[in-house]
C-alpha cells in the first residue's frame, strides 16, 4: 500500500482527481463480490500476488492519465488556428531520454515485488504440508487425498474440502488433455498436463460455510465451460470430521425407493464405472460415487445436487454437459431405465451420505 | 518473344482477366483490402454470434459445438485471413510508391503471395461445410490430436495455416528485396517513411516466425495423419512441444499485426499535425528493438504449465523490457502532436484514439508479464480485453485510420468526413464499450472460451454490456461499408496530394498511372515532399520514353491453385494432392520459360 500512496502524492491538483476517479471506479466495480472473483482474498497465494497487483494497478491509472491528459490535452490546445503555423520540431534528445528512463523505471517498479511475490509463491511446501491428488477428466475434477507415503486414503469428484490455514500440496495431473486448476480467490491457476508432474501449493486462509468457486480455465472441448469445482474451506476440527465420515464405507440403503435404486444400481452399467466403496461397484471410469449424497452438486458443479437433476443428469448426461462421456441411461434417450428406474437410482444415490 | 510450346501466352491486358492475372502491386494491394474486408465482416459476424450467445447467463443462441468452432474461426478469421492481409494490403499498395519504384523486386511472386493467400482463406472459411477447427486458434495438443478431436476441423486449420504461411513468406521476402534495393536515388534507409521501415521488419518477423511454425503444423499433421507421435503423451512425445512451437511464432504474430498499424500511425500523425515525426530515429530503433525482443518473451503465454521459476523470471523480464520500446513511441507520438497546427480528420481521429488505446492494451500487457499476475489473468477474459485492445484498438484503428488517409491515393475518390466521423465516434465507443468492462470480468473470474456461464456468477451485467458495444462497432462499419459504396459512385477529384503531405505517393497521381512515376523522383530529405515544397524544388517533366512494365501473367493463379489442390487433396483423396504437385511443376516450368513481354 506503500506505493499507492506515493502514487497518488505525486501527482497534484487537476491530474489527482481524474485520477482517483479511475481508482475508484475500478475499484468498485471490480470488487464487486462476485463469487468467483480474484480480487476476494481466501488463501495466501493470492494474498502474496496482489502485492505486485497493486503496484502496477496505480502505476497503470497513472500511465493511462497521463497519456490521455497528453493527447487530449495537444490534441485541443494544438487544433489548427489561423495564424499559428506548426512548429518543426524534429525531436528533442533530452524529453526522449527521459521517456526512455520513465518506462524503465516503471518496469523496475514492478518487477521488484513481481519476483518477490514469484519466489514466495513458488517455494517448496513445508514437509507437512498435506498431500492432495487432483486429476481433471473430460469434465470433471478427480480429488485423491494421500497419506505420507502417497497412498490414496480417500477418493472424492469436484468438491475439494480443505482446512483452514493448512499448507497443502496439491499434485496436478490430467488423464486427456490439458486443464487448469483455478479458484481464484485461493490461488493463481496451475495447468494439468498429460505426462507433467505439476504441483501447486498453498495455504487457505479464511473458513466459511459457503464455498469457493473454482473452474477449469484451459480450452479442454465441448464441455469447457460446464468443467467446474468448489473448494470449501473449514476449520481443522469440521475438516477432520468430514474426513472421518468420507472414510467410511457406504451403508445399505434404508427406505422403500432407495433400497430400490440400491439393487438396480447393482445391476445396472453403473458399476462398470463407478465406485461406491463398501459395495460390488468398483469401476474406475467415473467419479467416486461412495458419499455422493453429501456432495453440493452434480456434473461438476453444474448442477444443485438433488433428486429431480441427479435423475436428469442420469437419464441424458449430455443434455446437461454436450459430450459428456457418460452414456444415457434413460430409455427415452437409447438407455435401458425407465424413468421410475431412474428416480429410484437417484434416491439411492442421494442416501449415499 | 515467341511463346514456348506447351506454355501459355500472356494475357491481355484486359476486363476481369486482366484483374486475375494481374502482377501490378496496386491491383494486387486492392485485391487483398477487398478480399481481407470482406473476411473482416464474417469474422465480425462471429463475433457477434459469440456475444449474442453470451449476452445472458446460460444462453442458448449457439450450442457448445459451434460455440467452440466460432472463438476459433474468429481469431483464424481476423488473425490471418483479415488483419494481416490487410497490413499486406496497404504494404502491396504502397511500398513501391513510398520507395519511389514502379513495382515490387518480383511482381509474379507477389500475385502468387496474393492468390495463395485467397486459397488458404477459402479452405479454412469452407470448413464451416464440413468441421470448423474448435480447439482455439493456438490449437493445443492433445485436445487437438486424433484422439480427442476426430473430424476434420483441425485438419482444415493445419492445411489452412501451412497455406497461408506460405504465402506470406513469400510476400516477406519480396519486399524485404524490394525495400533494399528498389529505394529511389537519395532515399537512405534513415529517410524511409516509417510505414517502410514497419514493412520491413515485419518482413524479417514473418520470415523467421513461420518456420517453427510450419514445423509444428506438420508434426501435428504426421500425429493426427500418420501415427506419429510428436505430441502424444503415453507414446513419450510432449504436448507442450506444440505450445514451445506455437507461441514462438505466436508472440512476433502478434507484432506482424501491430506494427503495419504503428507505422499507419507514424505517417498520418505527422501530415494533420503539419510537422515532423517527433523523434524518427528513435520511432525506427524502438521498432527494430520491440521486433528483435519479441523473440525473446514467447513462454509468458506457458507461465501456468509448471514452468520454473527461473525461466519464468528470465521470460517475464523480457517481457517488461519491451514496454520500454512500445513506451518511446506512445511518447514521440505524442509530442508529434506538441506544438503541431492539427486538423482533425477521420484519419487523424482514428489515429488520435490509436494512441490512447493501444495504450490501455500495452498497459494490460506489462500487466500479465508479472508472473503471479498472470497465474489470475491467464486464459480469463482479462486477456481476452486486452488482446483485443492489441489488436483491435491498435491494429484495426490504425488500419482505419490509413484506409481514410490513402483512399484519395487508392482510388481518387474521398470519403465522405461526415460519415466517417460518424464511424470513427460510433467505434470507438463501441469497442470500448465491447472490451473494457472484459477486464472486470476476468477479474471476477470469468474464463475465455466458455459458451455459458451461470447466473449466480454475476457476469450477466458486464457480458450484456460488451454485447451491446458489440453491436454498436457492427453499426459503425455498416456506416463504413454505406461511405464506401457512396464514395465509390463519386467522381475523381482527387488531386495528387490532397491532405498537403510529405511522402513520395504523394508526388504522383491519384490513383496512380501503372508505372507509379512518370520519372522516378529524387530524395532529398526525410520528408521529400516538404522539403522540395519549402525549396521551391518543381516535379521533373516526364521525358516521354517508353516505361516497361511486367504484363500480366496466368502463373501466378495457375500455381497458386496447386498449391491449394496440394491442400485440398490433404483433406480429402490425396490424389488431388498429386495433381496439384503437377500444377505446381508445370507452372514452375512454364513460368520459368515466360516470355517477358
Amino acid at each position: 500500500m506503500r506505493a499507492t500512496r506515493l502514487g497518488l502524492t505525486s501527482l497534484r491538483g487537476r491530474r489527482l482527481l481524474p485520477l482517483l476517479a479511475l481508482v475508484l471506479l475500478v475499484a468498485l466495480l471490480v470488487a464487486c463480490d462476485a463469487p468467483q472473483s480474484t480480487t476476494e482474498i481466501a488463501g495466501n497465494n493470492n494474498d502474496k500476488l496482489w502485492e505486485p497487483y497493486r503496484v502496477v494497478l496505480v502505476l497503470a491509472a497513472i500511465v493511462f492519465v497521463l497519456v490521455l491528459v497528453l493527447t487530449l490535452g495537444f490534441s485541443i490546445w494544438f487544433r489548427e488556428r489561423p495564424g499559428r503555423p506548426a512548429r518543426q520540431i524534429h525531436g528533442n534528445t533530452r524529453l526522449e531520454v527521459i521517456w526512455t528512463l520513465i518506462p524503465v523505471a516503471i518496469v523496475a517498479m514492478i518487477a521488484i515485488p513481481t519476483f518477490d511475490a514469484l519466489f514466495k509463491i513458488d517455494k517448496d511446501p513445508p514437509a507437512d504440508a498435506m498431500k492432495i491428488e487432483a486429476i481433471g477428466h473430460q469434465w470433471w475434477f478427480e480429488f485423491r487425498y494421500l497419506d505420507d507415503k502417497g497412498e490414496t486414503v480417500l477418493t472424492t469428484a469436484n468438491e475439494l474440502h480443505l482446512p483452514e490455514g493448512k499448507p497443502v500440496t496439491i499434485a496436478l495431473r490430467s488423464v486427456d488433455v490439458i486443464h487448469s486448476f483455478w479458484v481464484p480467490a485461493i490461488s493463481g491457476k496451475v495447468d494439468m498436463i498429460p505426462g507433467h508432474d505439476n504441483n501447486i501449493s498453498f495455504t487457505a486462509t479464511k473458513a466459511r460455510p459457503e464455498p469457493y468457486l473454482g473452474q477449469c480455465a484451459e480450452l479442454c472441448g465441448l464441455s469447457h465451460a460446464n468443467m467446474r469445482f468448489r473448494v470449501f474451506v473449514q476449520a481443522p476440527a469440521d475438516f477432520d470430521n468430514w474426513m472421518s465420515d468420507q472414510k467410511k464405507d457406504s451403508t445399505s440403503a434404508t427406505g422403500d425407493l432407495a433400497s430400490e435404486g440400491e439393487q438396480l444400481f447393482a445391476q445396472s452399467a453403473c458399476i462398470g464405472c463407478h465406485t461406491v466403496r463398501g459395495t460390488s461397484a468398483q469401476g474406475k471410469v467415473g467419479p467416486d460415487l461412495t458419499h455422493v449424497g453429501s456432495r453440493t452438486t452434480v456434473a461438476a458443479g453444474t448442477l444443485e445436487n438433488n433428486a429431480q437433476n441427479l435423475a436428469r443428469w442420469i437419464r441424458n448426461s449430455a443434455d446437461v454437459k454436450p459430450g459428456s462421456k457418460m452414456p444415457p441411461q434413460g430409455a427415452s434417450a437409447g438407455g435401458t431405465l425407465t424413468d421410475d428406474q431412474i428416480a429410484a437410482i437417484a434416491a439411492y444415490l442421494l442416501s449415499l451420505r | 518473344m515467341a511463346t514456348v510450346a506447351g506454355t501459355l501466352a500472356r494475357p491481355a491486358n484486359v476486363g476481369v482477366w486482366s484483374w486475375i492475372t494481374t502482377v501490378d502491386h496496386k491491383r494486387i494491394g486492392v485485391l487483398y483490402g477487398i478480399t481481407a474486408f470482406t473476411f473482416l465482416l464474417w469474422g465480425g459476424i462471429q463475433a457477434l454470434l459469440i456475444r449474442t450467445q453470451l449476452a445472458v447467463p446460460n444462453g442458448t443462441v449457439i450450442d457448445a459445438e459451434r460455440f467452440n468452432q466460432l472463438f476459433t474461426m474468429h481469431a483464424l478469421t481476423m488473425i490471418f485471413l483479415a488483419v494481416m492481409p490487410l497490413g499486406a494490403a496497404f504494404f502491396n499498395f504502397l511500398t513501391p510508391l513510398m520507395i519511389g519504384a514502379r513495382d515490387v523486386a518480383f511482381p509474379r511472386l507477389n500475385a502468387l503471395s496474393y492468390w495463395v493467400y485467397l486459397g488458404g482463406g477459402l479452405i479454412l472459411t469452407s470448413s464451416f461445410f464440413w468441421d470448423a477447427p474448435s480447439a482455439g486458434w493456438f490449437n493445443y495438443v492433445p485436445l487437438s490430436g486424433q484422439t480427442y478431436t476426430s473430424d476434420l476441423g483441425i485438419d482444415f486449420y493445419v492445411v489452412g495455416l501451412l497455406t497461408l504461411g506460405t504465402s506470406s513468406l513469400m510476400a516477406a521476402l519480396n519486399f524485404t528485396v524490394t525495400i533494399i534495393n528498389m529505394r529511389a536515388p537519395g532515399l537512405t534507409m534513415m529517410r524511409l517513411p516509417v510505414f517502410v521501415w514497419m514493412t520491413l521488419i515485419i518482413s524479417f518477423l514473418l520470415v523467421l516466425a513461420l518456420p517453427p511454425l510450419t514445423v509444428g503444423l506438420i508434426q501435428l499433421l504426421f500425429d493426427r495423419n500418420f501415427d506419429t507421435h510428436f505430441f502424444v503423451p503415453e507414446a513419450g512425445g510432449d504436448p507442450i512441444l506444440w505450445q514451445h512451437l506455437f507461441w514462438v511464432f505466436g508472440h512476433p504474430e502478434v507484432y506482424i499485426l501491430i506494427l503495419p498499424a504503428m507505422g499507419i500511425v507514424s505517417e498520418v500523425l505527422p501530415v494533420f499535425a503539419r510537422k515532423p515525426l517527433f523523434g524518427y530515429p528513435a520511432v525506427v530503433f524502438a521498432g527494430v528493438a520491440i521486433a528483435f525482443l519479441g523473440w525473446a518473451v514467447w513462454s509468458h503465454h506457458m507461465f501456468t504449465t509448471g514452468m520454473g521459476t527461473v525461466p519464468r523470471t528470465v521470460f517475464a523480464t523480457n517481457t517488461m523490457i519491451i514496454a520500454v520500446p512500445t513506451g518511446i513511441k506512445i511518447f514521440n507520438w505524442i509530442g508529434t502532436l506538441y506544438g503541431g497546427s492539427i486538423r482533425f480528420t477521420t484519419a487523424m481521429l482514428f489515429s488520435i484514439a490509436f494512441i490512447v488505446t493501444f495504450t490501455i492494451g500495452g498497459i494490460s500487457g506489462v500487466m500479465h508479464a508479472s508472473p503471479p499476475i498472470d497465474g489470475q489473468h491467464q486464459d480469463s477474459y482479462f486477456v481476452v480485453a486486452h488482446i483485443h485492445y492489441v489488436l483491435f484498438g491498435g491494429a484495426v484503428m490504425g488500419i482505419f485510420s490509413g484506409i481514410y488517409f490513402w483512399f484519395p491515393k487508392m482510388t481518387g475518390r474521398f470519403l465522405s468526413e461526415g460519415l466517417g466521423k460518424l464511424h470513427f465516434w460510433l467505434m470507438f465507443i463501441g469497442m470500448n464499450m465491447t472490451f473494457f468492462p472484459m477486464h472486470f470480468l476476468g477479474l471476477a473470474g470469468m474464463p475465455r472460451r466458455i459458451y455459458t456461464y451461470d447466473q449466480g456468477l454475476d457476469w450477466g451485467f458486464w457480458n450484456m454490456f460488451a454485447t451491446i458495444g458489440s453491436y454498436v462497432i457492427g453499426i459503425s462499419i455498416i456506416v463504413f461499408v454505406i461511405n464506401f459504396f457512396r464514395s465509390m459512385r463519386q467522381p475523381k477529384t482527387a488531386p495528387n496530394n490532397p491532405w498537403d503531405a510529405a511522402t513520395l505517393e504523394w508526388a504522383t497521381t491519384s490513383p496512380p498511372p501503372e508505372h507509379d512515376f512518370d520519372v522516378v523522383p529524387t530524395v532529398r530529405a526525410r520528408d521529400p515532399l516538404w522539403y522540395d515544397r519549402d525549396h521551391g524544388i518543381e516535379a521533373p517533366e516526364p521525358t516521354g520514353e517508353h516505361i516497361h512494365m511486367p504484363p500480366p501473367s496466368y502463373y501466378p493463379i495457375l500455381m497458386a491453385s496447386g498449391v491449394a489442390l496440394l491442400g485440398i487433396g490433404v483433406l480429402s483423396h490425396l490424389a488431388l494432392t498429386a495433381l496439384g504437385a503437377v500444377v505446381i511443376i508445370y507452372s514452375i516450368w512454364g513460368w520459368a520459360l515466360e516470355p517477358t513481354d
